[in-house]
């Protein structure tokens, strides 16, 4: 690792600022950028550490659902969700093990969009908003294929919001290596209509299911899916598994997902 | 009752106090004044010529002490390989150099080309950055096959990149062959055994030492075997004579073989000591073993088994490619030849064997002994074959092994694949494994399994393994280059307490406890009152190391031998105190008495009078206490067993669960039960990992895909079952004087078949008769592309 300066500063304005200095780097969990940097893969200047600022700190309701300071540790959410959107805190509470879930954060997961992580499919099936300092962006809009979102540089993530559902799973099939979803479906029933993302399986990153959303909106039923077609021609080809395989999971996945929801 | 000291006793392990509560002393922790550090700078690319390597900038920078490239050691020999195989024309085997520092072209990725030098570490990776080497890039080889038919040479300078070709039992070629002809039933297999990465809990470290007013060397490393070391780096590659160079291999956290062989680092840090006259450290980056350390498996195999209309086997075939990677490492040829042919007749009759092995250099990390080493890929084939000569013919696969199982009474049995195994009960251990596992119960627990809509198989698979090597003449006559004995020094101190340098090396085996025990039992004496110490050439006598399950069946005998000697000498001297004659004299618990008297003498009375021999036989005997012994095998020892695995495989996804996991082994006589259950306890985890997990693959340019832990998957502990273990059938080893057996490797030879078979069987049940073999890892996607593809 390279040598660098560290600033923790305890409000959004100071971290915003302090982003804008060249070479900066905004740091929140660290579980991808610390280990790169030891890498020596990355070598910024200065590291801001957003964990410190206690508004992105937290679980509650509020309006328009279950607001999520983006700086809260996957742990935190597990515990605290539970009661109000309980498929988001077994998501959570299925990242990595404890001790990536007691130092990874939700904002850091976004913000990063790895194509095997768990949150961007919870967050795509349940229409959520990221909040940044500057404005608020519809998940829809958010996602823009692997490791690429619509943040600009220097803009932070600060919350997430997350409407709650009337019924919702997210099942991962695990890569036998690290553990990341090789393939992951998250399904959210809400009164108008039914949301599936996957994530894992697709070069473009997470995505919408939109065939198995009609079938499910119409009958949410495990055999809805089943007369679906899915294609693999966008699917991952890696050790772990072919663009068939994994087009097979997110039809058995999503199957199972509705089954988990009940 | 069990019992609680001495042999068979299942003693916790002495040497966990100090690793468990962090106080081990591994080679990392060692850091002398002064120390310098060193980074390895490594090739990026699988083949490639070097162009220009120009290190005045990195020279310059700061905390820099020097740039080591290959200019550096051209006064120095090559890694040397430590075994000749022959070829079938008798031609030895094709043996390129292997430079401390790539001299010329790299030859896979993690190639050593430069080392920096400097004060800390970070200094040296920051220097590292700023060496320019220019490398033109070579088309690299990476496919065995295409590698023999004209690809692109490895080394240049031997001008092909095949190894060897060997055959054995080559005279017995055209009489399988003509068992072939007439068999009634062939069933031909072609197989992939992956190759794996050995993956030390401890990455490898070496720390050089030099002083320069004695001309001593020191060199501490990460070693499976110190002794081996010292020859072969001293004699073959530094030049140093033995006794100015100590190895020391302190605590070392997991070799499996990855620890053997003589590495360019080490060679490195002790001649850079030499030349800086300052201590010089390497400490492996977990990446960077994992294109540094020897790697093991990767064969690719047909197997043809013959069966008369009786379904008797009449013969076995075998043709295999073995990769060697880039160089030859330390034992390589050995693996795929002599410790994989004489594997071939497994626990049956078989009576004509036939093994080609092609040895084959490609733009891959080198591939050495991993756990099992050569007899894990003979298992696997055999037993795979086996299973699916059962299937074809549509008999029980349990059945088919019995019939064709060497009988108790054949023994001593005289393969046709050379070995003689001295003792076994094929039949005992399968009965044992039926009735542990429920196999009865089987049927029931199908039906519930495909109830909830999952597919359940039994797969079986016995083991045999020759281990405890190894004879010296034998293996000098193929091809060995080096002795296989062990040797032990038993120090009996004047108040009875006892050191016993050993020149086997524990790097996990609890040595420190078992041959504590060995002692205990033999004398009668508290396991207390015996230390073991291990692992510095500097206090042991020439010693082989750990490797091949040999500890106890080799060093462990070397020990007994060692304290035979002493119980005699005692038994002289307490004759001379108890004016007795020496026949007369019997020591039991700790005490010497004299037969048909009531006259006795203490353990400590003797080592007393021995150290200060006032009333002594000094006219006759020396005084003194303290013997050395060498042993050496008469023959390698052959555990064996019985293995069955249970699993459920979901056929939407293909994942395999392993439901249960059941061995029943013959080790022989057993010293430590608690300590062997671990060993097999490991040993399992290691062959699930390879049949479920593990697999170590390379691109087509010779990039390893699978670099880092998370695409390697290891073994944890929720991917593997409860195991039942059981080594209850016990046929002692005829030829060792504790009548033992290695257990170390059996775990990982026996299970990958057993798991592999049980998967087969879950599919075959389910109606996907059609897959007839999946190759390992049998992970999900492969599972599912077998039977939907």
């Amino acid at each position: 690792m390279h040598n660098f300066d560290f600033v923790k500063p305890s409000t959004i304005a100071e971290a915003v600022a302090a982003l804008s200095h060249e070479g900066a780097q905004a740091l929140s969990g660290g579980q991808t950028l610390i280990p790169t940097m030891k890498q020596r893969l990355a070598a910024p200047a200065t590291l801001v550490s957003l964990t410190g600022i206690a508004e992105m700190q937290g679980v509650c309701l509020g309006d328009g659902g279950l607001h999520i300071g983006a700086a809260t540790p996957h742990a935190t959410v597990a515990r605290e969700a539970k009661a109000h959107y309980p498929a988001l805190a077994k998501l959570a509470g299925g990242i990595g093990d404890p001790a990536v879930r007691n130092k990874g954060t939700v904002g850091g997961s976004l913000a990063n969009n790895d194509p095997a992580a768990c949150y961007p499919s919870a967050v795509l099936a349940s229409g959520a908003t990221i909040v940044t300092n500057t404005r608020t962006i519809a998940a829809d809009d958010y996602f823009q294929g692997m490791f690429t979102t619509a943040l600009h540089d220097g803009e932070i993530i600060t919350s997430v919001v997350f409407p709650i559902p009337e019924k919702a799973a997210y099942v991962k099939f695990d890569q036998p290596a690290s553990r990341f979803a090789l393939t992951g479906v998250f399904v959210a029933k809400y009164a108008g209509g039914v949301r599936v993302a996957v994530t894992g399986a697709s070069q473009d990153g997470v995505f919408r299911w939109h065939e198995a959303e009609a079938a499910l909106s119409a009958n949410f039923s495990p055999a809805a899916v089943s007369g679906l077609a899915m294609e693999s021609r966008h699917m991952i080809a890696d050790l772990h598994g072919t663009p068939a395989y994994r087009a097979n999971l997110v039809k058995v996945l999503t199957s199972r997902a509705v089954a988990a929801a009940g | 009752m069990p019992k609680d000291g001495g042999i068979g006793a299942s003693t916790k392990r002495r040497e966990d106090v100090r690793f468990l509560t962090g106080k081990g002393r591994y080679t990392d922790d060692i850091n002398i004044r002064g120390q310098l550090y060193a980074h390895f700078i490594r090739s990026q690319v699988a083949h490639g010529t070097i162009r220009k390597i120009d290190t005045r900038d990195a020279e310059a920078m700061p905390g820099v002490v020097k740039v080591f490239t290959s200019a550096d050691f051209t006064g120095v020999g090559g890694i040397p390989t430590g075994w000749q195989v022959t070829s079938r024309d008798g031609q030895p085997m094709l043996e390129p150099k292997h430079p401390v520092l790539a001299e010329g072209k790299v030859r896979h990725v993690g190639d050593p080309i430069a080392v920096v030098v400097a004060e800390t570490l970070d200094q040296a990776r920051d220097a590292a950055e700023a060496v320019e080497i220019d490398i033109d890039e070579l088309p690299a080889v990476v496919d065995m096959k295409a590698a023999v038919k004209g690809g692109p040479l490895v080394h240049d300078e031997i001008g092909s990149n095949l190894c060897y070709d060997w055959g054995f039992v080559e005279e017995n070629k055209a009489a399988v062959d003509e068992a072939f002809k007439k068999a009634a039933h062939v069933t031909t297999l072609d197989l992939v055994n992956n190759r794996l990465i050995a993956n030390p809990m401890e990455p490898r470290v070496a720390v050089g030492d030099y002083e320069d007013h004695s001309g001593q060397h020191t060199l501490y490393t990460t070693s499976q075997n110190p002794h081996v070391i010292r020859l072969l780096m001293g004699a073959f590659v530094l030049a140093i004579p033995e006794h100015k160079l100590r190895v020391v291999a302190p605590d070392v956290g997991g070799g499996f073989g990855s620890k053997i062989y003589h590495y360019a680092e080490e060679a490195f840090v002790t001649k850079a000591a030499q030349i800086l006259k300052r201590p010089v450290k390497w400490t492996s980056s977990r990446s960077e073993a994992f294109i540094s350390d020897a790697q093991g498996r990767d064969h690719l195999t047909r197997i043809q088994l013959a069966l008369d209309a009786d379904h008797n086997f009449t013969a076995l075939r075998c043709e295999t490619y073995a990769n060697m990677g880039a160089y030859l490492s330390t034992f390589a040829p050995c693996i795929p030849t002599w410790l994989h042919g004489t594997l071939l007749a497994g626990n049956y009759k078989t009576p004509l064997v036939y093994t080609n092995v092609k040895a084959v250099f490609t733009n891959t990390v080198p591939v050495d002994a991993y756990r099992g080493a050569g007899r894990p890929e003979a298992t696997f084939q055999l037993e795979r074959v086996i299973d699916m000569a059962a299937r074809e013919l549509g008999v029980s696969p349990v059945e088919l092994r019995r019939k064709n199982f060497i009988q108790p009474d054949q023994f001593p049995y005289q393969t046709p694949v050379a070995v003689v195994y001295d003792t076994g009960n094929y039949q005992a251990t399968l009965d044992k494994l039926l009735d542990l596992s429920d196999h009865a119960g089987f049927e029931a627990r199908a039906a519930e399994s495909k109830a909830r809509g999952k597919l359940r198989g039994f797969g079986l698979a016995h083991y045999i393994e020759a281990c405890g090597i190894a004879p010296s003449n034998l293996v000098g006559q193929l091809g060995a280059r080096a002795g296989l004995y062990e040797s032990a020094t038993v120090r009996v101190n004047a108040t009875g307490s006892i050191t016993v340098f050993t020149g086997s090396h524990s790097h996990g085996q609890g040595h420190e406890t078992t041959f504590a025990q060995v002692i205990s039992e033999m004398i009668g004496i508290d396991a207390s009152q015996v230390d073991i110490v291990h692992g510095d050439t500097s206090n042991s006598p020439m010693g082989m190391g750990t490797y091949g399950s040999r500890s106890l069946a080799v060093g462990g005998s070397a020990m007994v031998k060692a304290t035979n000697k002493i119980i005699n000498k005692a038994k002289k001297i307490a004759a001379h105190l108890m004016e007795a004659s020496e026949a007369d004299i019997e020591l039991k618990g700790g005490k010497f008495t004299v037969a048909g008297t009531d006259k006795e003498k203490s353990w400590v009375d003797i080592t007393l009078a021995a150290y200060v021999p006032h009333n002594y036989p000094l006219e006759s005997m020396e005084p003194g206490l303290e013997e050395t012994a060498f042993y050496d095998p008469s023959n390698f020892t052959y555990p064996a067993g019985a293995y069955g695995c249970e699993v459920e495989v979901d056929p939407d996804t293909g994942k395999v669960t392993i439901l249960s996991f059941t061995a029943a082994d013959d080790f022989g006589n057993v010293v430590n039960p608690m300590i062997v259950a671990g060993q097999v306890h490991g040993g399992l985890a290691q062959g699930i990992g390879q049949a479920m997990l593990e697999n170590c693959v390379f691109d087509e340019n010779g990039q390893l895909l699978s670099g880092s832990f998370m695409d390697y998957a290891m073994p944890r502990a929720d991917d593997v079952p409860f195991y039942s273990v059981d080594h209850s059938c016990a046929t002692p080893c005829t030829h060792n004087p504790l009548g033992v057996k290695g257990c170390g490797e059996a775990g990982a030879i026996g299970s990958p078949p057993a798991v592999v078979n049980a998967v087969l069987d879950a599919l075959h049940r389910g109606g996907f008769t059609h897959v007839t073999h999946i190759d390992m890892p049998v992970s999900p996607s492969r599972v599912w592309q077998a039977m939907h593809g």
